[in-house]
């Protein structure tokens, strides 16, 4: 038994996976604000990592349930992501260039 | 279907196969190795931002790494991504010259890839002083994230080019047949895998 499928066009996958990777580039020279940067950046990198998984690993052309095998990492790491948020909104690691010479200590009192 | 037909159905079905990956049990054990490895990936990714996000001196990547080396290293592993699933197709068709001339193909652009991440390790360690637990241009763990993550992709790296050469031995020398495909399929999803991850600490590592 085999499961038999066209064959996607690899080249145009190829192609889009390379423009997503100039714009990549690009988008950190431009002119705007960090976070769109960031969420352009990492909008661009769940495309071109579906783009791989769907055609180069024919995730499109099996069956469901392998997909969503395929999906509970992300769903897991999201998650963990979202677990760790109330940490880091609390805590800032004080290093060296940061830590703030000791108040003098005050007298009379 | 005529009675033959119907006799050669019932005895080619195999009911102990797998119903998610008719093809092999391979494949589905491929998968799940691969969802496994995706969360140990995921998981240093997300320490990798939590590290970054409470630290008040974290250098600008794009400012200490070198960007453009790095771009053409992404590109090289999607082209080497095009070159597997080219020898995948070959393998499929019975073209044993085209499946042997895209594996190749494949192994070099791992091969490169593998040099440059060399190159670029040595210049950060020996030009710019950047180590597993020193950084000059801020905090620390930089250094350590930086070093775990690629190092962990650049093993993976390694391991892919060794699975395929072993893949592309046992097409030469062995076997080279509708069921070896199989094998090469297998080995393909563990060589994109490695390059989709790629896809992600570029962004995450170097670009963000």
């Amino acid at each position: 038994m085999e499961t038999t499928h066209k064959e996607p066009n690899y080249m145009a996958v190829f192609y889009w996976l390379a423009i997503l990777t100039v714009i990549e580039i690009g988008i950190i020279y431009l002119p705007l604000s960090k976070l769109i940067i960031g969420v352009g950046l990492i909008l661009l990198a769940l495309s071109k990592a579906s783009l791989v998984a769907l055609y180069y690993m024919h995730l499109k052309f099996e069956r469901r349930t392998l997909g969503i095998i395929a999906l509970t990492p992300l769903l897991i790491c999201t998650l963990l992501v979202f677990s760790l948020l109330p940490d880091l909104t609390k805590v800032q690691h004080k290093t060296a260039s940061t830590l703030k010479p000791p108040a003098p200590a005050q007298h009379g009192k | 279907m005529n009675q033959a037909t119907a006799t050669h159905t019932h005895v080619s079905v195999e009911p102990a196969e797998s119903p998610l990956t008719p093809e092999s049990w391979g494949k589905l054990g491929m998968w799940i190795f691969l969802a496994g490895d995706a969360m140990s990936f995921g998981a240093l990714l997300a320490a990798y931002g939590a590290m970054r996000a409470s630290s008040a001196d974290w250098p600008v990547p794009a400012h200490v790494l070198g960007i453009p080396l790095t771009a053409f290293m992404t590109f090289l592993l999607i082209c080497s991504s095009v070159t597997m699933v080219k020898a995948l197709s070959a393998s499929k068709r019975g073209d044993k010259a085209g499946f042997t001339k895209f594996m190749l193909m494949t192994i070099g652009g791992g091969l490169i890839f593998l040099g440059l991440q060399a190159f670029e390790w040595t210049h950060l360690i020996h030009g710019k002083h950047v180590t597993f637990s020193h950084n000059p241009y801020g905090a620390s763990l930089f250094g350590t994230t930086f070093f775990a993550i690629t190092g962990f992709h650049g093993a993976h790296v390694t391991g892919g080019v060794l699975y395929l050469s072993a893949v592309l031995m046992i097409g030469l020398f062995g076997r080279f047949s509708k069921e070896y495909a199989n094998i090469v399929e297998i080995a393909a999803l563990y060589w994109h895998f490695v390059d989709l991850v790629w896809i992600l600490v570029f962004t995450f590592v170097y670009l963000i």
